[in-house]
């Protein structure tokens, strides 16, 4: 019955139709339901029942594990902090979070409730002013609605501390997509990941909402610092395990599962490796992408360790402990093996990897003002990904030359 | 040795020529449209910084800083005022003999680089090191690594640009942006991710 209905609505959107401004926004709904059955004009046509639209929403689904235990651990972070004598606030939220839900941080309704309330405001802003662009972008241009603004929006509210105000959300998105993205021509034109550029966006402009001990936590007055940051703080230092503000140890678990201090969606190692293992096996993540960045990870924290340092802690910071702590892990599944903003060829991808991998321990390592790396590591790789492919093409064309002469 | 190498560190990528000082803006972007012309421009670049802060340096320490000529029984002499006219004119000679090396044994290169090798000369980015040089009271060792760092820092800021703009061939930029415009934005962006190093302290 959609389907008669979609095709009885279609010939208005076709041009000369009265709603031919809208042709976008039919087709995005239009395949939303049905594959498209147009097909490559060109010789080489090969189909597969999965197109770039649903590998996107494939992508969006697998953020949910980690956007989950996201919303509860801020309800868990917030409710705890609660329990030590902060009161919550006052507010529209606060409101909503009360009238069905307490704040019992061992109750894992009441913690969800309070995250849902956090999170939520914020990703919906995020999707709506980012559809707001993508659409305006596609009506304007004629190009068609792409469903890349699922999951850059998406990726982006993760990577927000809980307290991001509304506006602040809006306009990272803004800047993301528009500067991002949309200028180069869309989907698939542009050569940063636009979810990291609209967080690197916040992150310079409005460095008091994006970082400091303040914004991780939502509750009134409250101030802790990320683990990451604790780890790197010469005063607390690094012995094994962190030490928070209240003199608790935070372990080895508790920051793999992800009952820590951090952004919404990326405190849960475990709950994005459950998203990534699917996406992997997918194969819509390059594993040569994931790899590269691990091993490099690994290289690069050994090297430090083996070096050593009495002033500054984050030296001897182990592996294991970098793939845990801040957004490293979300960063190696979700960001690095956007396709579009990484090497396209397979050498190329180690090599891609390898550098955010080396790249993301020196920043967090050797810059003692941004405690958290990945964000730039990825970005700053985006930025030599054509060059590393331009290379692997020319030695590959050198030693076919070399083959046939 | 370990102040050398956080130098050339700090010289190719927290002080990035291009893309934290914004110098030597013209030649990045005009020739920053084949990653083969951008390699060849970039190594030129690096050779003539590597050549010219050094002989800069020692231009100024032993015959334009106050004092330097107490060699010659002159030690009241203060002749700085001349600097920039000595500064670029060094760099000129340079620039017309790499011209000259590069015109013999790389023809395509030269023709490649076409009326940019001699504007190098002007290349806000060469005058820069020096008088960043002389700013910061390097020695003769510091200038060396420091000419050489600016200039592979540079070299590989242009390089990566031209991959983007290779890579944004199959871009879709709206009309009124192409071109000039769109490179801006992205050579913006790209210090964006260069922001990375901001604050590091080597």
């Amino acid at each position: 019955m959609l389907k008669s209905t979609l095709h009885k609505l279609e010939p208005h959107f076709q041009p000369g139709g009265k709603h031919e401004k809208w042709y976008a926004l039919f087709e995005a709904v239009d395949t939303i339901f049905y594959s498209p059955n147009s097909v490559t004009k060109s010789t080489a046509h090969v189909r597969d029942g999965i197109d770039l639209k649903r590998v996107m929403i494939t992508v969006w689904l697998m953020t949910f594990p980690a956007m989950i235990f996201g919303m509860y651990n801020i309800g868990l972070q917030a409710n705890l902090a609660i329990e030590g004598g902060l009161s919550m606030g006052e507010g529209w939220r606060q409101a909503l979070i009360g009238l069905f839900a307490g704040n019992d941080p061992t109750s894992i309704w009441d913690n969800f409730w309070y995250g849902f309330w956090y999170f939520m405001p914020v990703y919906l802003t995020v999707f709506a002013v980012g559809a707001f662009w993508e659409v305006l972008f596609a009506i304007v241009r004629k190009h068609e609605i792409n469903e890349g603004f699922f999951v850059t929006s998406v990726l982006l509210a993760l990577t927000l501390p809980p307290t991001t105000p509304l506006w602040a959300a809006a306009l990272g998105i803004t800047f993301g997509v528009v500067f991002g993205k949309e200028v180069f021509g869309g989907t698939g034109k542009n050569f940063l990941n636009p979810a990291l550029t609209g967080r690197a966006f916040l992150f310079f402009a409005y460095p008091a909402y994006m970082s400091g001990d303040a914004v991780w936590t939502a509750v009134d007055g409250f101030a802790g610092a990320t683990a990451l940051s604790l780890a790197a703080d010469p005063l607390i230092g690094f012995s094994g395990m962190v030490i928070d503000a209240g003199g608790q140890a935070i372990t080895w678990m508790d920051a793999f599962i992800g009952t820590i201090q951090g952004s919404m969606g990326e405190v849960s190692t475990l709950m994005i490796f459950i998203g990534g293992a699917v996406l992997l096996s997918m194969r819509i993540a390059a594993w040569r992408i994931v790899l590269g960045v691990f091993l490099g990870m690994v290289v690069t924290s050994t090297l430090f360790n083996l070096i050593g340092s009495d002033t500054n802690p984050m030296m001897n910071l182990p592996w294991y402990w970098h793939l845990v702590l801040g957004g490293f892990a979300f960063g190696m599944i979700f960001m690095a093996t956007d396709p579009v903003s990484a090497s396209m060829t397979n050498t190329g991808k180690y090599w891609f990897g390898a550098l955010i991998g080396v790249m993301v321990v020196l920043i967090r390592v050797v810059n003692p003002a941004y405690p958290e790396g990945m964000m730039l590591a990825i970005l700053f790789a985006n930025l030599f990904s054509p060059l590393i492919d331009h290379f692997v093409v020319q030695r590959n064309v050198k030693r076919r030359v070399a083959r046939v002469s | 040795m370990e102040a050398l190498i956080s130098l050339f560190v700090k010289a190719i990528f927290v002080e990035n020529m291009a893309l934290a000082f914004f110098l030597g803006m013209c030649t990045f972007i005009a020739i920053s449209k084949k990653v083969d012309a951008a390699i060849g421009l970039g190594i030129a670049v690096i050779v003539v910084l590597t050549i010219t802060v050094p002989v800069n340096n020692l231009l100024y320490n032993y015959l334009l800083r106050e004092g330097a000529l107490a060699w010659a029984g002159l030690p009241d002499v203060d002749l700085s005022f001349l600097g920039y006219l000595s500064y670029i004119g060094v760099i000129a000679a340079m620039v017309q003999i790499l011209e000259m090396v590069l015109d013999k044994y790389m023809p395509a290169l030269y023709n490649a680089l076409g009326v940019f090798l001699p504007l190098i000369t002007v290349n806000c980015a060469i005058l820069g090191a020096s008088l960043f040089m002389v700013n910061r009271d390097y020695g003769f060792g510091e200038s060396v690594v420091y000419g050489l760092g600016a200039g592979v820092g540079w070299a590989l800021a242009i390089a990566a640009l031209a991959g983007i703009r290779e890579k944004m061939k199959y871009s879709d930029v709206p009309e009124g942006l192409r071109g000039l415009g769109i490179t801006f934005i992205t050579v913006g962006l790209m210090s964006l991710g260069f922001l990375s190093f901001s604050g590091v302290q080597l």
